[in-house]
């Protein structure tokens, strides 16, 4: 069971940075490393012997590898981990490079917000902010992708605030511009803070100046909402272990334990559960956590079900509330593709959703995004950093949902069966149910498929 | 100096349900583990971070009643024995493996050196890189497809960029740019024949967490990771302890000080930090103040580049 959390206590947030090479990026996680007292003084000395003598560079705390040492860049998502008195933090640090598309992709899977930096001095003609400001493609590509990888919170930090000369009317006209396209967009953005990751302000401490009276950096990654299972929906689990009888019982008459982490609603014992595939049934006759029996366990949370008869339940099965689990073998999806070899249509490859692997074919490709715009564009196939709209076939239905109802349901990877290279992520946009009574239609057990 | 002194971080509320989000996740980890691989292997060496992982095993697979944990470990736990380790963590280990009535094997890196496959320069060199062959042949002989390990990504920025399931070519070796990446908790865990995968259940704690954990669940350890009395000599900002493999040299000025370890490996590289702290609510409390990173306290092989850890990792190393 979920502990109920004392008032005002927020789960920690895994949250993603975006920006490019200049944008400042590095420094402003080095400063919120830094200011948040993660970086213990041997980190600092190390860099202090870098810098030989100039200001410590706090962006060289995130660079990695030797191999990004050696070329200036970073290659590969980063996770990096500080708290405040009032929170825990998790950063997915995500290169900016264009090639890297796949690293934000990665890093935005899971994460319950984005921040989204915005290099001032590089927005607006000179120091005139008196017309409209053109935002740079890579801020409008960031914050795309977040919206379109449905990361909850989208938060733009407007940065080097310290490097233009009216910081008070280039705020005000970054803050118009973010809006507008914010709104064309169709999201609302968490908030739109300025910083100056260099200087550290309003990073932690909020600006104590007239033309801003909003939360510091910190303060509204603070507030944010972490963890988006509901609870309210119609219990779901993917079956991903099943523990085998206790010692000393014969083998047929001990009831085996499916673990699974409930994608949605709750479970109680006594709580009547179907399996899809098979669409049998069976109570729910005890339930456990973490080796212990307890009444209840909720989404989001990993649960042991006993149930009160043996029916043949295996992993990559699901139960669920009856109902609850229409399968479909054919769906319509937003595809990332993260591969060197591009995605080819009609070739096999392996898809995995929940705990099982099932072989999958691209039918056809409706669209691929301006990676810039994301306005939509005929293509053949997609290449590595491509985001496009696809058909897909199924060998054999599986239990999906929109990924914007529920994460679980709706993610997939896809793996070269050749290389076992993770080729794309998967995100459902619709399956025939939720879209047209046309196309193929697989129905769980011959009932008709229900939203 | 920044060290994190402010009497708000001390017992936190926070800590708890952030120590069970990580707990439900490192569960998750292990079960994924045992349902995906043939043969998986936990790494057990009596180090913290590996007892911590071991603890979480328990609560993943087993059933915690009136007599203690009943079940068993779906998996073997794997030691190497670098033949360098702390004689009193090696007494640990095997009765804590006693106790749990769990199967143990240990590869000796002894054997490997009477194999030929390990050639040490000298008699007294580290022996802890050397672990590499002795942990793949291991692999090879047991034909472990996985194997599952505490390794943490605050540790080591090499390790930052680890994946929670991170695979490894038939050679053993980590290729960070080949990297596969890694989708919400959809992993892949499809390896041909001879490759094998890591997996870290533990990968998002940091020494704190792992700290506020062992104090919250109440997890033995071995003794020396408590203050305790030692023979210790200064050399480049580290306290060494003088042991019969690093024995104090000429001109060493021995002192006998209060310290606790804060990792535990070979008994040539591990170095332990002067602490007061009796158990583990003192160690969150010296973990909260400390001004040095746990590696850069104690480990005399990450201090000699700063690429270290990734070489290692490449060749195969936890």
């Amino acid at each position: 069971m979920v502990a109920s959390r004392p008032a005002g206590v927020q789960p920690a947030l895994r949250f993603l940075t975006a920006g490019s090479v200049d944008d400042g990026k590095s420094t402003l996680i080095g400063r919120l490393l830094h200011d948040s007292r993660a970086i213990l003084s041997d980190q600092l000395e190390s860099l202090q012997r870098r810098a030989a003598g100039e200001p410590v560079d706090l962006s060289l705390l995130t660079d990695g590898l030797e191999a990004e040492r050696e070329q200036g860049i970073t290659i590969d998502v980063a996770y990096r981990y500080f708290a405040t008195p009032a929170r825990k933090f998790i950063i997915a640090d995500a290169p900016g490079h264009e090639q890297y598309t796949r690293n934000m992709v990665t890093a935005a899977a899971g994460s319950d917000a984005a921040v989204v930096l915005v290099d001032i001095t590089k927005v607006g003609r000179g120091a005139r902010y008196d017309q409209p400001l053109e935002l740079l493609p890579q801020t409008r590509r960031h914050a795309l992708l977040a919206q379109l990888l449905r990361v909850p919170s989208i938060v733009f930090a407007v940065n080097k605030l310290d490097a233009v000369p009216d910081p008070a009317r280039a705020f005000h006209a970054a803050r118009t511009a973010l809006l507008a396209f914010a709104h064309q967009a169709g999201f609302t953005p968490a908030g739109v803070v300025p910083v100056s990751a260099l200087r550290g302000d309003n990073i932690a401490t909020p600006l104590d100046v007239p033309w801003y009276g909003g939360p510091s950096l910190l303060q509204l990654l603070e507030s944010l909402p972490a963890g988006g299972s509901s609870h309210e929906a119609p219990m779901r689990m993917p079956v991903q272990f099943v523990g085998r009888p206790r010692d000393g019982q014969a083998a047929g008459d001990a009831p085996r334990v499916l673990w699974g982490r409930l994608a949605q609603g709750r479970v109680q014992v006594g709580d009547e559960l179907e399996v899809f595939p098979n669409g049998a049934k069976a109570r729910v006759r005890e339930l456990l956590r973490a080796g212990r029996a307890v009444a209840q366990v909720d989404a989001g949370a990993s649960a042991g079900v006993v149930l009160d008869r043996a029916i043949d339940v295996s992993r990559g099965d699901w139960v669920g509330a009856a109902g609850s689990l229409p399968g479909t073998a054919a769906f319509t999806a937003n595809l990332a593709w993260l591969d060197t070899e591009p995605a080819t249509v009609g070739r096999r490859y392996l898809v995995r959703h929940g705990h099982r692997w099932v072989a999958a074919r691209i039918v056809a490709i409706e669209h691929r995004l301006d990676i810039h715009t994301l306005v939509p564009a005929a293509a053949p196939s997609l290449a590595v950093n491509d985001i496009g709209q696809v058909r897909v076939e199924l060998q054999q239905a599986l239990p999906l949902l929109p990924y914007s109802v529920d994460q679980a349901g709706g993610a997939l990877i896809v793996v070269d069966p050749a290389t076992h290279r993770t080729s794309g992520a998967m995100l459902v946009l619709a399956t025939p149910s939720q879209a047209s009574a046309t196309g193929p239609l697989a129905t769980l057990s011959g009932r008709s498929v229900q939203a | 100096m920044n060290a994190r002194t402010d009497s708000a971080w001390l017992r936190h509320p926070i800590d708890d349900q952030h120590l069970d989000a990580l707990e439900e996740e490192a569960l998750f980890i292990l079960r994924e583990v045992a349902a995906s691989f043939e043969r998986p292997a936990l790494l057990f060496s009596g180090g913290k971070d590996s007892c911590v992982v071991l603890h979480l095993a328990q609560k993943a697979f087993k059933r915690w009643g009136s007599d203690g944990w009943s079940g068993r470990l779906p998996f073997p736990l794997l030691h190497v024995d670098t033949g360098h380790n702390f004689p009193e963590v090696i007494q640990f280990r095997d009765e804590l493996v006693a106790r749990l009535g769990e199967r143990l094997l240990v590869a000796h890196l002894e054997d490997s050196i009477a194999r030929g496959t390990v050639r040490l320069s000298h008699a007294f060199e580290s022996r802890n890189p050397h672990q590499t062959v002795t942990l793949l042949e291991a692999i090879e002989r047991h034909g472990f497809d996985a194997l599952i390990g505490g390794a943490r990504r605050d540790e080591e920025k090499a390790r930052a960029k680890e994946r929670i399931f991170s695979h490894r070519d038939s050679f053993g070796q980590w290729q960070p740019k080949e990297q596969r990446p890694e989708l919400w908790t959809l992993f892949n865990t499809r390896i041909r024949p001879g490759e094998h995968v890591r997996a870290f259940p533990i990968s998002n704690w940091t020494e704190l967490d792992v700290w506020l954990y062992i104090a919250r669940e109440g997890i033995a350890l071995p003794a020396m990771y408590y203050s305790h009395q030692r023979d210790v000599v200064r050399r480049n900002g580290l306290l060494v302890p003088v042991t019969a493999l690093t024995p104090a040299l000429d001109g060493d000025t021995v002192e006998r000080l209060a310290v606790r370890f804060r990792t535990v490996g070979d008994m040539t590289c591990t170095c332990p930090v002067a602490s007061q702290a009796s158990g583990p609510d003192q160690v969150v409390t010296e973990t909260l103040t400390a001004t040095v990173s746990e590696r850069g306290a104690t480990r005399k092989d990450d201090r000699s580049s700063d690429a270290a850890m990734e070489r290692r990792k490449k060749e195969g190393y936890f």
